[in-house]
């Protein structure tokens, strides 16, 4: 479904996604893990097209190439990106945000528009799966949420939004363990075989609750190993060193080999 | 970012809807500004000896004043010899209802979206529409009679009910009060009139629709509400004009009387021709909006002031009454060429009065914006408070924004507060709405909005709704 191929990224001069090889099949849920500066939002940026990059490579979804594409045009395509840190729009009211942005893609799409009533339909449902209160809606985008508000509207968009490629970005950072539960639980409710989805994290932890069916290891740019959940396990213990390690030193051979057990 | 830029630079330059003029038969008389000009528009009014009166005092008054030159616009020298002091659209000399209005202006009302038929009507709203400052029309004066509720030309009142005008005409706008007031109070020619009786809520919002059509007239409304003891009132104003080459002079005066514990609202929607993005043409408005507030009354000023090339503005509150209350809620676009003065003035005289004022500056393209605003607190005001809050929004690099606050106290416990802002519209912003799904222009619009809200939510339902509109097309260029 997404295929990326030799992708890479840079900004201002400075290469930052230097290759990166991925593909993502149907209903699948892959983890990407990795250091602080790997490139993790990076990718995340290049696949929703943020002004600024240069960007080089292919990345398709469903066939479609992505990087031709204005960001809007990548939403419409079904690519969502569950933001680090969501912006504020004061004075913008949540619901009428969310509502401005469904009907966007439907458009794009060449869908009817959805009527306000309609709409609150959808959007109640949504916020059952993020156990949100009801004034949620109602007040402006972001503006005053705590952090983990923040990350439950993202998710709640999301439920609104269905997306065919859903890309997570350290959704868990800044969560308590309850906020944690309520947007993994959110997530995975989400889940289907119509739906992809990336979850980029810098701890195993989510992982717990989010469970990939595969992970992989991003370091300077470059995906240096890819595995199961077993993977997240192991650098919960060992951490990222080995991998930086090898990234510097090019050593071959397979990373885990050396790792203490 | 520079591309963001230009594409800004592109929403802002959009074209002016409302830019069509009407071929009406008018009297108009001829160019230059004398004492027999004073005469003429009184005697063509039929008007009574003290208010011919009261004109040469305020003509005599405007010819030993000077043009305020305090406010930051740059504005090309006006000669007040080469303007025509008086236009009319020529009508038939009675109106007994609708139908007798002239279709052409009836057509020109339809085009710029406001029905004049009653039956038409769709929305609870009473409106007086001005052509070239002469009332044409009011609707739904009987309806209104009913209540009590007085509603009409400033002509018409000044012959029906002349104790009232008299009154009260210049008491809160003195003729000597500055340069504009002193040229309206001269060779004002028509407006509109309202009187509110003790303890009536007026049943509709009223409504004063101002469109200057005739070329090289000067234009000089004067507006006059009085709500009385306990009454309540909430009056909206709607402004457009042809899209010509030359400025145009439009210098008007609104006096607002809140008795004993009335509270009058008023609203403007202020959309004169702009100007073109060469800074040719325009509307210079000079308006001076002042409102008096009693013994526990309120006085409350929402304006939406996207249009004119000049503007030069600063409705006021003089909180007189202990416990009186004044706001004052603003967004200025300014786009183009355009620049805008504008803000509030607000006189705290009695005990415990509050006022509040909030404005929003947006400037874009070329546009110059300055929030200028007073804030004094006499010697008797205790325990008085202000709260302001300005906040500027900056889409572009070739735009300015100035904030100029006064405070002056001099009551010790008064209280004053005043915080400020500026800022952009983020590229973050634009990302994160584009991410889902929407386009650049609507995102814009959107954020825009968004900055306005507190202000937009101080309109009536129909207002509020063109407000957004009016701002979403000078932002995006896609004329309706």
């Amino acid at each position: 479904m997404l295929h990326v191929e030799h992708l890479t990224a840079s900004i201002g001069g400075t290469q930052i996604l230097k290759g990166l090889d991925l593909d993502v099949g149907n209903g699948e849920v892959h983890a990407i893990m990795g250091p602080n500066g790997s490139g993790k939002s990076t990718f995340a940026h290049t696949l929703a097209g943020r002004d600024g990059y240069e960007v080089g490579g292919t990345a398709t979804l469903d066939g479609a190439d992505l990087l031709v594409m204005t960001p809007e045009a990548r939403a419409a395509a079904g690519v969502f990106i569950g933001f680090q840190y969501p912006v504020e729009i004061p004075g913008v009211n949540n619901m009428y945000f969310l509502r401005t942005a469904l009907n966007s893609v439907r458009r794009a799409r060449g869908e009817t528009e959805i009527s306000a009533r309609e709409f609150l339909a959808i959007a109640n449902e949504a916020m059952e799966l993020v156990q949100m209160k009801k004034d949620f809606l109602n007040r402006a985008v972001n503006a005053g949420f705590s952090g983990g508000e923040k990350k439950r509207n993202e998710i709640l968009q999301m439920a609104v939004m269905q997306p065919r490629l859903a890309v997570l970005d350290e959704t868990d950072s800044g969560l308590d363990i309850d906020a944690l539960r309520v947007v993994a639980s959110g997530v995975n409710a989400l889940r289907g075989p119509d739906r992809s989805m990336i979850v980029i994290t810098h701890y195993q932890r989510l992982l717990e609750y989010i469970k990939p069916d595969f992970v992989h290891v991003l370091v300077d740019g470059r995906i240096v190993e890819s595995g199961d959940y077993t993977l997240a396990l192991h650098l919960e213990e060992a951490g990222y060193a080995d991998f930086v390690n090898q990234e510097l030193n090019e050593v071959p051979g397979r990373p885990m080999s050396g790792a203490p057990t | 970012m520079s591309e963001t830029l230009r594409e800004i630079e592109e929403l802002t330059e959009a074209e002016y809807e409302y830019g069509f003029s009407t071929d009406l038969d008018t009297d108009i008389a001829p160019p230059g500004l004398t004492e027999d000009t004073v005469r003429l528009i009184s005697g063509k009014k039929n008007e009574p000896a003290w208010l011919l009166d009261w004109r040469l005092k305020a003509f005599e008054a405007w010819k030993t004043m000077e043009e305020p030159d305090w406010a930051k616009l740059e504005i090309a020298p006006i000669d007040y010899q080469a303007l025509s002091y008086w236009a009319a659209p020529k009508m038939k000399p009675v109106l007994d209802s609708m139908d007798d209005v002239d279709p052409e202006i009836r057509d020109m009302f339809d085009k710029l979206g406001i029905p004049l038929h009653e039956q038409k009507m769709l929305s609870n709203v009473a409106i007086d529409a001005i052509v070239d400052s002469v009332s044409v029309t009011t609707t739904f004066k009987a309806t209104l009679a009913e209540s009590g509720v007085i509603f009409c030309s400033f002509s018409e009142a000044v012959q029906e009910h002349p104790e009232l005008v008299r009154e009260h005409l210049g008491s809160v706008v003195p003729v000597r009060d500055n340069y504009f007031a002193a040229l309206n109070s001269a060779v004002f020619s028509d407006g509109s009139f309202c009187y509110i009786p003790p303890g009536v809520r007026c049943p509709m919002e009223l409504s004063t629709y101002f469109r200057i059509n005739s070329q090289n007239t000067g234009q000089f409304e004067r507006t006059l509400i009085i709500a009385d003891d306990d009454s309540h009132v909430s009056y909206l104003e709607g402004c457009t004009a042809p899209q010509r080459d030359e400025n145009q002079l439009h210098a008007a005066v609104v006096e607002l009387i809140a008795k004993d514990r009335a509270e009058i609202k008023y609203s403007t929607v202020q959309n004169w021709y702009p100007g073109d993005e060469n800074g040719v043409g325009g509307i210079y408005n000079f308006v001076t909006k002042r409102g008096r507030a009693h013994t526990d009354a309120k006085i409350s000023w929402t304006q939406v002031e996207t249009g004119s090339a000049i503007t030069w503005k600063y409705p006021s509150v003089i909180l007189q009454g202990d416990r009186s209350v004044g706001e004052f809620y603003s967004v200025a676009l300014t786009s183009k060429r355009q620049q805008a003065d504008t803000g509030s003035k607000m006189v705290h005289i009695g005990k415990d009065t509050t006022s509040s004022i909030i404005s929003k500056g947006i400037s874009a393209s070329r546009g110059q914006n300055t929030y200028r605003g007073l804030v004094k607190m006499m010697r008797s005001a205790e325990n008085a408070r202000n709260y302001t809050q300005c906040d500027s929004l900056l889409l572009g690099s070739e735009c300015g924004a100035h904030t100029i606050p006064y405070i002056e106290v001099k009551n010790p416990t008064a209280r004053v507060e005043h915080e400020a802002s500026t800022s952009t519209v983020g590229e973050d912003q634009l990302y994160y709405c584009r991410q889902r799904g929407m386009s650049e222009e609507d995102a814009m619009s959107m954020i825009v909005n968004g900055f306005c809200r507190q202000v937009f939510d101080q309109l009536p339902m129909e207002f509020a709704v063109e407000a957004q509109r009016l701002l979403s097309i000078s932002l995006e260029g896609s004329v309706g």
